[in-house]
Protein backbone atom coordinates (compact mmCIF):
# COMPACT_ATOMS: atom_id res chain seq x y z
CA UNK A 1 0.00 0.00 0.00
CA UNK A 2 2.60 2.34 0.68
CA UNK A 3 4.11 2.28 -2.45
CA UNK A 4 0.26 3.92 -4.09
CA UNK A 5 0.59 6.60 -1.73
CA UNK A 6 3.95 6.92 -1.48
CA UNK A 7 3.49 9.95 -3.74
CA UNK A 8 0.57 10.95 -2.61
CA UNK A 9 -0.34 12.09 -5.88
CA UNK A 10 -4.34 11.95 -4.30
CA UNK A 11 -4.18 14.74 -2.26
CA UNK A 12 -6.02 13.72 1.10
CA UNK A 13 -9.04 16.93 1.77
CA UNK A 14 -6.88 17.94 4.87
CA UNK A 15 -4.30 18.54 2.69
CA UNK A 16 -6.00 20.45 0.22
CA UNK A 17 -7.69 22.27 3.14
CA UNK A 18 -4.20 22.99 4.37
CA UNK A 19 -3.10 24.45 1.22
CA UNK A 20 -6.31 26.74 0.77
CA UNK A 21 -5.40 27.95 4.43
CA UNK A 22 -1.78 28.32 3.59
CA UNK A 23 -3.02 30.94 -0.13
CA UNK A 24 -4.78 32.76 2.30
CA UNK A 25 -1.83 33.39 4.60
CA UNK A 26 0.14 34.37 1.65
CA UNK A 27 -2.21 36.90 0.75
CA UNK A 28 -2.59 38.31 3.91
CA UNK A 29 0.80 38.37 4.90
CA UNK A 30 1.70 41.61 3.19
CA UNK A 31 -0.69 43.04 5.04
CA UNK A 32 0.50 42.47 8.42
CA UNK A 33 3.88 42.16 7.64
CA UNK A 34 6.54 44.85 6.79
CA UNK A 35 7.81 45.23 2.82
CA UNK A 36 11.18 43.64 3.93
CA UNK A 37 9.47 40.18 5.16
CA UNK A 38 7.04 40.59 2.03
CA UNK A 39 9.75 40.73 -0.58
CA UNK A 40 11.18 37.97 1.21
CA UNK A 41 8.45 35.63 0.91
CA UNK A 42 7.52 36.76 -2.70
CA UNK A 43 11.14 35.46 -3.71
CA UNK A 44 10.27 31.79 -1.70
CA UNK A 45 7.04 31.84 -4.12
CA UNK A 46 9.39 32.31 -7.43
CA UNK A 47 11.52 29.81 -5.83
CA UNK A 48 8.29 27.35 -5.71
CA UNK A 49 7.38 27.69 -9.04
CA UNK A 50 10.74 26.41 -9.94
CA UNK A 51 10.71 23.68 -7.56
CA UNK A 52 7.40 22.55 -8.91
CA UNK A 53 8.75 22.52 -11.99
CA UNK A 54 11.59 20.10 -11.25
CA UNK A 55 9.22 18.07 -9.60
CA UNK A 56 7.36 17.64 -12.77
CA UNK A 57 10.70 16.06 -14.02
CA UNK A 58 12.05 14.67 -11.01
CA UNK A 59 8.90 12.94 -8.67
CA UNK A 60 6.85 12.55 -11.61
CA UNK A 61 8.61 11.23 -14.49
CA UNK A 62 11.36 10.17 -12.63
CA UNK A 63 14.04 12.47 -14.62
CA UNK A 64 16.68 13.50 -11.74
CA UNK A 65 17.99 16.51 -13.01
CA UNK A 66 20.91 18.41 -12.23
CA UNK A 67 21.24 21.68 -14.03
CA UNK A 68 17.99 22.82 -13.87
CA UNK A 69 18.35 25.91 -13.14
CA UNK A 70 19.98 26.64 -16.42
CA UNK A 71 16.52 27.41 -17.23
CA UNK A 72 15.14 29.43 -14.46
CA UNK A 73 18.63 31.63 -15.42
CA UNK A 74 17.85 31.47 -19.09
CA UNK A 75 14.49 33.38 -17.87
CA UNK A 76 16.19 35.90 -15.64
CA UNK A 77 18.75 36.79 -18.53
CA UNK A 78 15.80 36.95 -20.75
CA UNK A 79 14.58 39.64 -19.06
CA UNK A 80 18.08 41.23 -18.86
CA UNK A 81 18.50 41.36 -22.58
CA UNK A 82 15.39 42.80 -23.42
CA UNK A 83 15.60 45.29 -20.72
CA UNK A 84 17.22 48.60 -21.09
CA UNK A 85 17.23 51.58 -18.75
CA UNK A 86 15.84 54.21 -20.88
CA UNK A 87 12.36 52.79 -20.52
CA UNK A 88 10.26 49.52 -19.80
CA UNK A 89 9.42 46.73 -21.44
CA UNK A 90 5.94 45.48 -21.50
CA UNK A 91 5.09 42.20 -19.67
CA UNK A 92 2.94 40.94 -22.12
CA UNK A 93 5.41 39.80 -24.40
CA UNK A 94 8.48 39.71 -21.97
CA UNK A 95 7.36 37.01 -20.00
CA UNK A 96 5.78 34.54 -22.54
CA UNK A 97 9.25 35.23 -24.66
CA UNK A 98 11.31 34.19 -21.39
CA UNK A 99 9.14 31.20 -21.10
CA UNK A 100 9.40 30.48 -24.76
CA UNK A 101 13.54 30.53 -24.55
CA UNK A 102 13.95 29.17 -21.75
CA UNK A 103 11.31 25.79 -23.74
CA UNK A 104 13.46 26.52 -26.45
CA UNK A 105 16.39 25.91 -25.10
CA UNK A 106 15.36 22.63 -22.63
CA UNK A 107 14.11 21.49 -25.85
CA UNK A 108 17.60 21.48 -27.78
CA UNK A 109 19.37 20.14 -24.52
CA UNK A 110 16.60 17.83 -23.68
CA UNK A 111 16.87 16.10 -27.12
CA UNK A 112 20.54 15.30 -26.25
CA UNK A 113 20.11 14.66 -22.17
CA UNK A 114 16.46 12.48 -22.34
CA UNK A 115 18.02 9.21 -24.30
CA UNK A 116 20.26 8.79 -21.21
CA UNK A 117 19.57 6.99 -17.78
CA UNK A 118 20.27 7.51 -14.11
CA UNK A 119 23.68 8.58 -13.09
CA UNK A 120 24.12 9.41 -17.04
CA UNK A 121 21.37 11.62 -17.05
CA UNK A 122 22.35 13.65 -13.71
CA UNK A 123 26.20 13.82 -14.95
CA UNK A 124 25.30 15.10 -18.53
CA UNK A 125 22.31 17.36 -17.31
CA UNK A 126 24.82 18.83 -14.87
CA UNK A 127 27.41 19.18 -17.83
CA UNK A 128 25.11 21.15 -19.91
CA UNK A 129 24.21 23.81 -17.29
CA UNK A 130 27.70 24.35 -16.50
CA UNK A 131 28.30 25.38 -20.30
CA UNK A 132 25.58 27.78 -20.08
CA UNK A 133 26.68 28.79 -16.36
CA UNK A 134 30.67 29.42 -17.66
CA UNK A 135 30.05 30.64 -20.94
CA UNK A 136 27.76 33.32 -19.15
CA UNK A 137 29.97 34.01 -15.87
CA UNK A 138 33.35 34.33 -18.77
CA UNK A 139 31.52 37.00 -21.11
CA UNK A 140 30.64 40.31 -20.07
CA UNK A 141 29.40 40.53 -23.71
CA UNK A 142 28.74 38.48 -26.83
CA UNK A 143 28.36 39.13 -30.42
CA UNK A 144 25.29 37.00 -31.90
CA UNK A 145 23.85 38.11 -35.53
CA UNK A 146 25.45 40.96 -35.15
CA UNK A 147 23.24 42.01 -31.82
CA UNK A 148 25.64 42.41 -29.17
CA UNK A 149 23.80 40.90 -26.01
CA UNK A 150 25.09 42.36 -22.51
CA UNK A 151 25.41 39.35 -20.30
CA UNK A 152 27.54 41.24 -17.24
CA UNK A 153 30.36 38.17 -16.70
CA UNK A 154 30.46 37.21 -13.62
CA UNK A 155 29.45 40.49 -11.96
CA UNK A 156 25.80 40.13 -13.35
CA UNK A 157 23.61 42.42 -14.65
CA UNK A 158 21.17 45.19 -13.10
CA UNK A 159 17.99 45.59 -14.39
CA UNK A 160 16.77 48.44 -13.25
CA UNK A 161 13.05 48.83 -14.15
CA UNK A 162 10.03 46.68 -13.84
CA UNK A 163 8.43 45.60 -16.26
CA UNK A 164 5.25 47.08 -17.60
CA UNK A 165 2.33 45.14 -17.33
CA UNK A 166 -0.07 48.43 -18.20
CA UNK A 167 -3.47 46.80 -15.94
CA UNK A 168 -1.37 47.21 -13.15
CA UNK A 169 1.89 48.69 -11.51
CA UNK A 170 4.91 46.15 -11.26
CA UNK A 171 6.78 48.78 -9.09
CA UNK A 172 4.19 48.93 -6.39
CA UNK A 173 5.69 45.82 -4.08
CA UNK A 174 2.40 44.86 -2.96
CA UNK A 175 1.37 44.36 -6.59
CA UNK A 176 4.28 42.47 -7.42
CA UNK A 177 3.76 40.25 -4.71
CA UNK A 178 0.14 38.72 -5.69
CA UNK A 179 1.29 38.80 -9.03
CA UNK A 180 4.07 36.39 -7.69
CA UNK A 181 1.27 34.46 -5.74
CA UNK A 182 -1.15 34.28 -8.73
CA UNK A 183 1.68 32.76 -10.83
CA UNK A 184 1.97 30.51 -7.69
CA UNK A 185 -1.34 29.64 -7.96
CA UNK A 186 -1.95 29.53 -11.69
CA UNK A 187 0.79 27.10 -12.32
CA UNK A 188 0.19 24.81 -9.09
CA UNK A 189 -3.17 24.23 -10.66
CA UNK A 190 -1.83 23.62 -14.42
CA UNK A 191 1.06 20.75 -13.08
CA UNK A 192 -2.21 19.24 -11.70
CA UNK A 193 -4.11 19.25 -14.14
CA UNK A 194 -1.31 18.10 -16.52
CA UNK A 195 -0.75 15.62 -13.65
CA UNK A 196 -3.95 13.37 -14.34
CA UNK A 197 -4.12 14.15 -17.71
CA UNK A 198 -3.11 11.18 -20.42
CA UNK A 199 -0.33 12.98 -20.76
CA UNK A 200 0.59 13.01 -17.03
CA UNK A 201 -0.21 9.51 -16.72
CA UNK A 202 2.60 8.25 -19.10
CA UNK A 203 4.98 10.52 -17.45
CA UNK A 204 4.03 8.81 -13.79
CA UNK A 205 3.87 5.46 -16.08
CA UNK A 206 7.74 6.21 -17.21
CA UNK A 207 8.93 6.88 -13.60
CA UNK A 208 7.21 3.22 -12.40
CA UNK A 209 8.15 1.42 -15.24
CA UNK A 210 9.97 2.64 -18.80
CA UNK A 211 10.24 -0.79 -20.08
CA UNK A 212 6.80 -1.87 -19.90
CA UNK A 213 5.85 1.40 -21.14
CA UNK A 214 7.61 0.85 -24.15
CA UNK A 215 6.37 -2.37 -24.62
CA UNK A 216 2.63 -1.38 -24.47
CA UNK A 217 3.81 1.34 -27.54
CA UNK A 218 4.47 4.40 -25.90
CA UNK A 219 7.51 6.53 -27.69
CA UNK A 220 8.81 7.36 -23.89
CA UNK A 221 11.40 9.28 -25.62
CA UNK A 222 8.90 12.22 -26.97
CA UNK A 223 7.20 12.09 -24.04
CA UNK A 224 10.28 13.09 -21.81
CA UNK A 225 11.49 15.57 -24.31
CA UNK A 226 7.69 17.22 -23.97
CA UNK A 227 8.23 17.07 -20.26
CA UNK A 228 12.19 18.20 -19.83
CA UNK A 229 10.75 21.29 -22.38
CA UNK A 230 7.54 21.93 -20.15
CA UNK A 231 9.64 21.84 -16.68
CA UNK A 232 12.23 24.28 -18.36
CA UNK A 233 9.50 26.54 -19.94
CA UNK A 234 7.90 26.98 -15.75
CA UNK A 235 11.38 27.26 -14.69
CA UNK A 236 11.89 30.28 -17.68
CA UNK A 237 8.90 31.63 -16.11
CA UNK A 238 10.29 31.67 -12.37
CA UNK A 239 13.86 33.11 -13.21
CA UNK A 240 11.99 36.07 -15.36
CA UNK A 241 10.14 36.66 -11.94
CA UNK A 242 13.46 36.30 -9.80
CA UNK A 243 14.54 38.97 -12.21
CA UNK A 244 12.38 41.60 -12.07
CA UNK A 245 11.82 40.83 -8.06
CA UNK A 246 15.45 41.13 -6.85
CA UNK A 247 16.21 43.65 -10.24
CA UNK A 248 19.44 41.87 -10.92
CA UNK A 249 20.70 38.22 -12.56
CA UNK A 250 23.92 36.98 -11.90
CA UNK A 251 25.17 33.43 -13.16
CA UNK A 252 24.67 32.24 -9.89
CA UNK A 253 21.02 31.59 -10.80
CA UNK A 254 21.91 28.68 -13.28
CA UNK A 255 24.92 27.40 -11.13
CA UNK A 256 25.21 23.89 -10.05
CA UNK A 257 24.17 25.05 -6.35
CA UNK A 258 20.94 26.89 -7.87
CA UNK A 259 20.06 23.09 -9.43
CA UNK A 260 21.27 21.37 -6.29
CA UNK A 261 18.85 23.09 -4.01
CA UNK A 262 15.82 23.30 -5.96
CA UNK A 263 16.13 19.11 -5.85
CA UNK A 264 16.69 18.88 -2.20
CA UNK A 265 13.44 21.33 -1.92
CA UNK A 266 11.57 18.77 -3.81
CA UNK A 267 12.77 15.98 -1.77
CA UNK A 268 12.42 18.03 1.37
CA UNK A 269 8.77 18.66 0.73
CA UNK A 270 7.61 15.14 -0.78
CA UNK A 271 7.83 14.47 -4.42
CA UNK A 272 5.41 13.94 -7.36
CA UNK A 273 2.79 16.24 -6.24
CA UNK A 274 3.59 19.56 -6.94
CA UNK A 275 2.08 20.65 -3.25
CA UNK A 276 5.29 18.97 -1.85
CA UNK A 277 7.65 20.91 -3.71
CA UNK A 278 6.00 24.50 -2.57
CA UNK A 279 6.05 23.17 1.09
CA UNK A 280 9.67 22.36 0.14
CA UNK A 281 10.63 25.75 -1.17
CA UNK A 282 9.29 27.48 1.62
CA UNK A 283 10.92 25.15 3.95
CA UNK A 284 14.20 24.89 2.36
CA UNK A 285 14.19 28.76 2.16
CA UNK A 286 13.07 29.65 5.73
CA UNK A 287 15.54 26.71 6.77
CA UNK A 288 18.12 28.58 5.45
CA UNK A 289 17.66 32.00 6.86
CA UNK A 290 17.53 30.23 10.15
CA UNK A 291 20.79 28.07 10.37
CA UNK A 292 22.46 31.49 8.74
CA UNK A 293 21.50 33.46 11.22
CA UNK A 294 22.47 30.47 14.02
CA UNK A 295 25.02 32.66 16.92
CA UNK A 296 28.76 31.49 17.55
CA UNK A 297 29.09 29.02 19.74
CA UNK A 298 32.69 28.81 21.50
CA UNK A 299 34.45 30.38 18.35
CA UNK A 300 32.38 27.98 16.19
CA UNK A 301 30.64 29.33 13.60
CA UNK A 302 27.26 27.77 13.74
CA UNK A 303 26.00 30.28 10.90
CA UNK A 304 28.86 30.08 8.30
CA UNK A 305 28.41 26.43 8.00
CA UNK A 306 24.44 26.36 7.62
CA UNK A 307 24.75 23.91 5.11
CA UNK A 308 25.86 21.11 7.76
CA UNK A 309 22.73 22.07 9.48
CA UNK A 310 20.77 21.78 6.10
CA UNK A 311 22.59 18.75 5.13
CA UNK A 312 21.43 16.85 8.48
CA UNK A 313 17.93 18.63 8.58
CA UNK A 314 17.64 16.81 5.14
CA UNK A 315 18.99 13.36 6.11
CA UNK A 316 17.18 13.35 8.89
CA UNK A 317 13.70 13.98 6.75
CA UNK A 318 14.87 11.14 4.34
CA UNK A 319 15.29 9.15 6.88
CA UNK A 320 12.13 9.24 9.05
CA UNK A 321 9.88 10.90 6.61
CA UNK A 322 10.52 9.51 3.59
CA UNK A 323 7.30 11.02 1.42
CA UNK A 324 8.56 14.49 2.69
CA UNK A 325 7.24 16.83 4.82
CA UNK A 326 4.10 17.16 3.14
CA UNK A 327 4.07 13.34 3.74
CA UNK A 328 4.48 14.02 7.19
CA UNK A 329 1.43 16.20 6.93
CA UNK A 330 -0.39 13.78 5.85
CA UNK A 331 0.54 11.10 8.41
CA UNK A 332 -0.47 13.74 11.21
CA UNK A 333 -3.44 14.40 10.22
CA UNK A 334 -4.87 10.63 9.21
CA UNK A 335 -4.02 10.18 12.91
CA UNK A 336 -5.95 12.61 14.43
CA UNK A 337 -8.61 11.48 11.80
CA UNK A 338 -8.66 8.12 13.64
CA UNK A 339 -8.59 9.60 16.82
CA UNK A 340 -12.22 11.43 16.22
CA UNK A 341 -13.54 8.12 14.29
CA UNK B 1 -12.22 -15.82 -40.42
CA UNK B 2 -9.50 -17.40 -42.90
CA UNK B 3 -6.14 -18.43 -41.30
CA UNK B 4 -3.61 -16.72 -42.50
CA UNK B 5 0.65 -16.43 -41.05
CA UNK B 6 0.18 -12.86 -39.03
CA UNK B 7 4.11 -13.65 -37.47
CA UNK B 8 6.84 -14.63 -39.48
CA UNK B 9 10.35 -15.05 -38.23
CA UNK B 10 13.02 -16.64 -40.49
CA UNK B 11 16.51 -17.90 -39.77
CA UNK B 12 16.81 -15.82 -36.35
CA UNK B 13 19.93 -16.05 -34.25
CA UNK B 14 20.65 -13.78 -31.45
CA UNK B 15 24.40 -13.86 -30.13
CA UNK B 16 25.50 -12.49 -26.96
CA UNK B 17 29.71 -12.76 -27.20
CA UNK B 18 30.31 -16.22 -28.22
CA UNK B 19 26.80 -17.85 -27.08
CA UNK B 20 24.29 -18.13 -29.67
CA UNK B 21 21.04 -17.96 -27.44
CA UNK B 22 18.82 -18.05 -30.35
CA UNK B 23 20.23 -20.16 -33.53
CA UNK B 24 18.69 -20.45 -36.36
CA UNK B 25 15.25 -20.60 -35.18
CA UNK B 26 12.30 -20.01 -37.50
CA UNK B 27 8.61 -19.43 -36.66
CA UNK B 28 5.09 -18.69 -38.49
CA UNK B 29 2.56 -17.62 -36.02
CA UNK B 30 -1.06 -18.18 -37.56
CA UNK B 31 -4.48 -16.27 -36.35
CA UNK B 32 -6.76 -18.47 -34.75
CA UNK B 33 -3.35 -21.47 -33.90
CA UNK B 34 -1.34 -21.30 -30.60
CA UNK B 35 1.81 -21.87 -31.14
CA UNK B 36 3.91 -23.23 -27.88
CA UNK B 37 7.65 -23.12 -27.31
CA UNK B 38 9.02 -25.72 -24.72
CA UNK B 39 12.24 -26.81 -23.50
CA UNK B 40 14.65 -26.70 -20.63
CA UNK B 41 15.54 -23.70 -18.69
CA UNK B 42 18.23 -21.91 -20.84
CA UNK B 43 16.73 -23.35 -24.01
CA UNK B 44 16.65 -19.32 -25.10
CA UNK B 45 12.76 -19.41 -25.51
CA UNK B 46 12.94 -16.23 -23.46
CA UNK B 47 15.60 -14.49 -26.25
CA UNK B 48 13.23 -15.59 -28.74
CA UNK B 49 10.09 -13.79 -27.21
CA UNK B 50 12.65 -10.95 -26.53
CA UNK B 51 13.47 -10.72 -30.11
CA UNK B 52 10.19 -10.95 -31.34
CA UNK B 53 9.13 -8.18 -29.20
CA UNK B 54 11.74 -6.00 -30.23
CA UNK B 55 13.42 -5.89 -26.55
CA UNK B 56 16.47 -7.12 -28.25
CA UNK B 57 17.90 -6.65 -31.76
CA UNK B 58 18.44 -10.17 -34.02
CA UNK B 59 22.03 -10.74 -34.86
CA UNK B 60 20.71 -11.82 -38.09
CA UNK B 61 17.29 -13.44 -39.74
CA UNK B 62 14.17 -10.95 -40.29
CA UNK B 63 10.93 -10.36 -38.74
CA UNK B 64 7.91 -9.80 -40.50
CA UNK B 65 4.45 -8.76 -38.68
CA UNK B 66 1.25 -9.11 -41.75
CA UNK B 67 3.67 -7.42 -44.72
CA UNK B 68 5.73 -5.23 -42.31
CA UNK B 69 9.47 -5.66 -42.19
CA UNK B 70 9.90 -5.35 -38.23
CA UNK B 71 13.37 -7.19 -37.87
CA UNK B 72 15.10 -4.37 -35.61
CA UNK B 73 12.69 -2.32 -34.74
CA UNK B 74 11.92 -0.74 -31.27
CA UNK B 75 9.82 -2.29 -29.03
CA UNK B 76 7.32 0.15 -28.95
CA UNK B 77 6.82 0.65 -32.70
CA UNK B 78 6.77 -3.45 -33.08
CA UNK B 79 3.38 -2.90 -30.14
CA UNK B 80 1.87 -0.27 -32.17
CA UNK B 81 2.15 -2.56 -35.34
CA UNK B 82 0.15 -5.10 -33.29
CA UNK B 83 1.99 -7.02 -31.15
CA UNK B 84 1.48 -7.75 -27.76
CA UNK B 85 4.38 -9.66 -25.21
CA UNK B 86 3.67 -10.43 -21.21
CA UNK B 87 6.57 -11.00 -19.38
CA UNK B 88 7.86 -14.00 -17.60
CA UNK B 89 8.85 -11.98 -14.61
CA UNK B 90 5.94 -9.78 -14.13
CA UNK B 91 6.39 -6.72 -15.35
CA UNK B 92 3.32 -4.34 -14.04
CA UNK B 93 3.07 -0.54 -12.61
CA UNK B 94 2.93 -1.82 -9.11
CA UNK B 95 2.21 1.54 -7.42
CA UNK B 96 -0.90 1.90 -9.61
CA UNK B 97 -4.59 0.29 -9.38
CA UNK B 98 -5.09 -2.39 -11.36
CA UNK B 99 -7.55 -0.19 -13.27
CA UNK B 100 -4.95 2.51 -14.24
CA UNK B 101 -2.92 -0.55 -15.18
CA UNK B 102 -5.06 -1.82 -17.62
CA UNK B 103 -6.16 1.80 -18.99
CA UNK B 104 -2.51 3.09 -19.64
CA UNK B 105 -2.04 0.35 -21.42
CA UNK B 106 -5.04 1.22 -23.30
CA UNK B 107 -4.26 4.78 -23.42
CA UNK B 108 -1.79 3.53 -25.92
CA UNK B 109 -3.99 3.01 -28.68
CA UNK B 110 -5.59 6.40 -28.58
CA UNK B 111 -5.17 9.68 -30.30
CA UNK B 112 -5.19 11.43 -27.14
CA UNK B 113 -2.10 9.79 -25.45
CA UNK B 114 -0.11 12.76 -25.27
CA UNK B 115 -2.96 15.48 -24.85
CA UNK B 116 -2.35 17.69 -21.54
CA UNK B 117 -5.15 19.46 -19.78
CA UNK B 118 -8.41 16.91 -20.14
CA UNK B 119 -8.48 14.63 -17.10
CA UNK B 120 -7.05 10.70 -18.09
CA UNK B 121 -9.80 9.25 -17.18
CA UNK B 122 -12.67 10.88 -19.30
CA UNK B 123 -12.11 8.78 -22.58
CA UNK B 124 -14.92 6.82 -23.44
CA UNK B 125 -12.84 4.69 -26.15
CA UNK B 126 -9.95 3.91 -24.21
CA UNK B 127 -12.26 2.82 -20.90
CA UNK B 128 -14.35 0.85 -22.89
CA UNK B 129 -11.03 -1.03 -24.05
CA UNK B 130 -9.89 -1.18 -20.80
CA UNK B 131 -13.02 -2.19 -19.18
CA UNK B 132 -13.20 -4.95 -22.27
CA UNK B 133 -9.44 -6.68 -21.17
CA UNK B 134 -10.36 -6.41 -17.71
CA UNK B 135 -13.50 -8.65 -18.20
CA UNK B 136 -11.64 -10.55 -20.55
CA UNK B 137 -8.88 -11.61 -17.69
CA UNK B 138 -11.27 -11.81 -15.06
CA UNK B 139 -10.25 -8.98 -12.73
CA UNK B 140 -13.30 -7.00 -12.45
CA UNK B 141 -13.68 -7.82 -8.75
CA UNK B 142 -9.79 -6.50 -8.29
CA UNK B 143 -10.43 -3.30 -10.15
CA UNK B 144 -9.44 -1.06 -7.10
CA UNK B 145 -6.80 -2.73 -5.80
CA UNK B 146 -2.96 -1.59 -5.89
CA UNK B 147 -1.23 -3.99 -8.64
CA UNK B 148 1.43 -4.26 -5.71
CA UNK B 149 -0.91 -6.04 -3.27
CA UNK B 150 -2.40 -8.39 -5.35
CA UNK B 151 -1.87 -12.25 -4.89
CA UNK B 152 0.68 -13.35 -7.95
CA UNK B 153 -1.93 -15.13 -10.29
CA UNK B 154 -4.01 -12.11 -10.58
CA UNK B 155 -1.02 -10.56 -11.02
CA UNK B 156 -0.50 -12.79 -13.72
CA UNK B 157 -3.27 -12.08 -15.10
CA UNK B 158 -3.05 -8.39 -15.28
CA UNK B 159 -0.18 -8.61 -17.10
CA UNK B 160 -2.37 -10.68 -19.88
CA UNK B 161 -5.12 -7.72 -19.28
CA UNK B 162 -2.60 -5.53 -20.06
CA UNK B 163 -1.45 -6.83 -23.22
CA UNK B 164 -5.09 -7.29 -24.53
CA UNK B 165 -5.80 -3.92 -23.75
CA UNK B 166 -3.77 -2.86 -26.31
CA UNK B 167 -5.49 -4.97 -28.89
CA UNK B 168 -2.97 -7.01 -30.39
CA UNK B 169 -2.99 -9.12 -33.22
CA UNK B 170 0.03 -11.70 -32.36
CA UNK B 171 0.14 -12.80 -28.60
CA UNK B 172 3.34 -13.64 -27.21
CA UNK B 173 3.11 -15.05 -23.85
CA UNK B 174 6.10 -15.98 -21.85
CA UNK B 175 5.02 -18.54 -18.74
CA UNK B 176 1.87 -17.39 -18.10
CA UNK B 177 0.91 -19.89 -15.83
CA UNK B 178 3.88 -19.37 -14.02
CA UNK B 179 3.44 -19.74 -10.35
CA UNK B 180 -0.50 -20.28 -10.63
CA UNK B 181 -2.75 -22.05 -8.52
CA UNK B 182 -4.26 -24.94 -10.24
CA UNK B 183 -7.61 -23.12 -10.04
CA UNK B 184 -6.29 -20.02 -11.13
CA UNK B 185 -4.38 -22.18 -14.00
CA UNK B 186 -7.52 -23.33 -15.17
CA UNK B 187 -9.10 -19.99 -15.45
CA UNK B 188 -5.89 -19.31 -17.94
CA UNK B 189 -6.38 -21.84 -20.27
CA UNK B 190 -9.84 -21.42 -20.64
CA UNK B 191 -8.84 -17.69 -21.45
CA UNK B 192 -6.12 -18.66 -24.05
CA UNK B 193 -8.74 -20.99 -25.87
CA UNK B 194 -11.30 -18.41 -26.26
CA UNK B 195 -8.58 -15.43 -27.47
CA UNK B 196 -7.12 -17.92 -30.10
CA UNK B 197 -9.57 -17.23 -32.26
CA UNK B 198 -8.93 -13.96 -32.94
CA UNK B 199 -5.10 -14.03 -31.75
CA UNK B 200 -1.70 -15.56 -33.43
CA UNK B 201 -0.10 -16.45 -30.18
CA UNK B 202 2.87 -17.57 -29.15
CA UNK B 203 3.09 -19.22 -26.07
CA UNK B 204 6.36 -20.08 -24.01
CA UNK B 205 5.26 -22.73 -21.01
CA UNK B 206 6.51 -25.28 -18.93
CA UNK B 207 3.28 -26.81 -17.33
CA UNK B 208 3.08 -29.34 -20.41
CA UNK B 209 -0.72 -30.42 -19.25
CA UNK B 210 -1.42 -26.96 -20.54
CA UNK B 211 0.81 -27.06 -23.38
CA UNK B 212 -0.69 -30.26 -24.86
CA UNK B 213 -4.09 -29.01 -23.70
CA UNK B 214 -3.58 -25.73 -25.69
CA UNK B 215 -0.87 -26.03 -28.68
CA UNK B 216 -1.88 -26.61 -32.48
CA UNK B 217 1.89 -26.43 -33.24
CA UNK B 218 4.95 -27.32 -30.75
CA UNK B 219 8.36 -26.02 -31.19
CA UNK B 220 11.37 -27.87 -29.10
CA UNK B 221 14.13 -25.95 -28.11
CA UNK B 222 17.58 -27.02 -26.96
CA UNK B 223 20.61 -24.77 -26.72
CA UNK B 224 19.06 -22.07 -28.40
CA UNK B 225 18.42 -24.68 -31.75
CA UNK B 226 15.00 -25.77 -32.89
CA UNK B 227 14.93 -29.56 -32.23
CA UNK B 228 11.82 -30.63 -33.45
CA UNK B 229 8.64 -28.85 -34.62
CA UNK B 230 5.22 -29.82 -35.72
CA UNK B 231 1.72 -31.15 -33.77
CA UNK B 232 1.98 -31.77 -30.65
CA UNK B 233 1.27 -35.63 -32.02
CA UNK B 234 4.50 -35.53 -33.94
CA UNK B 235 6.53 -33.61 -31.23
CA UNK B 236 5.52 -36.67 -28.61
CA UNK B 237 6.35 -39.18 -30.73
CA UNK B 238 9.88 -37.63 -31.92
CA UNK B 239 12.60 -40.13 -30.58
CA UNK B 240 14.82 -37.12 -30.30
CA UNK B 241 12.55 -34.93 -28.03
CA UNK B 242 11.83 -37.73 -25.69
CA UNK B 243 15.54 -38.41 -25.17
CA UNK B 244 16.74 -34.41 -24.96
CA UNK B 245 13.32 -33.49 -22.73
CA UNK B 246 9.92 -34.99 -22.21
CA UNK B 247 11.33 -37.92 -20.83
CA UNK B 248 13.98 -35.93 -18.54
CA UNK B 249 10.52 -34.05 -17.29
CA UNK B 250 8.82 -37.63 -16.46
CA UNK B 251 11.62 -38.73 -14.64
CA UNK B 252 11.95 -35.65 -12.32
Amino acid sequence: MSAAKSHLEVLPRSLQLLLVLGVFALAAFPFVSTDFYASMMARMMILAIFAMSLDLLQGVTGLVSLGHAAFFGIGGYFLSLVSSDSGTVSLWWTLPGAVLASAFFAAVIGFFVVRTHGIYFIMVTMAFAQMLFYLVFDNKEIGLFGLSLRLGGSDGVYINLKPDAALFDLENKKVFYFFTLGSLVLVYLFLRRVLWSPFGRVLAGIRVNEHRMRALGYGTFGYKLAAFTLGGGIAGLAGYLWGAQTGFVNPELMGFHMSAHAIMMVILGGMGNFAGAIVGAFAFEYLLHLFKDLPDIGGFRAGKHWQLWMGLFIVLVVAFAPRGLLGLAERVLRGKEKHHG
Amino acid sequence: MADEVLLSAKNLVKRFGGLAAVNDVSVDLWRGRIHAVIGPNGAGKSTLTNLLSGDLPPTTGSIHLGDQDITGRSPERISRAGLGRSYQKTNIFLPFTVWENVRLASQSRAQHAASWLRRATGYAGTNERAEKAITLAGLEHRRDAVAGTISHGEQRQLEIAMTLATEPQVLLLDEPLAGMGTAEAERMVALLQRLKEAHAIMLVEHDMDAVFALADRLTVMVNGQVIASGTPEQVRNDAGVQAAYLGEEERS
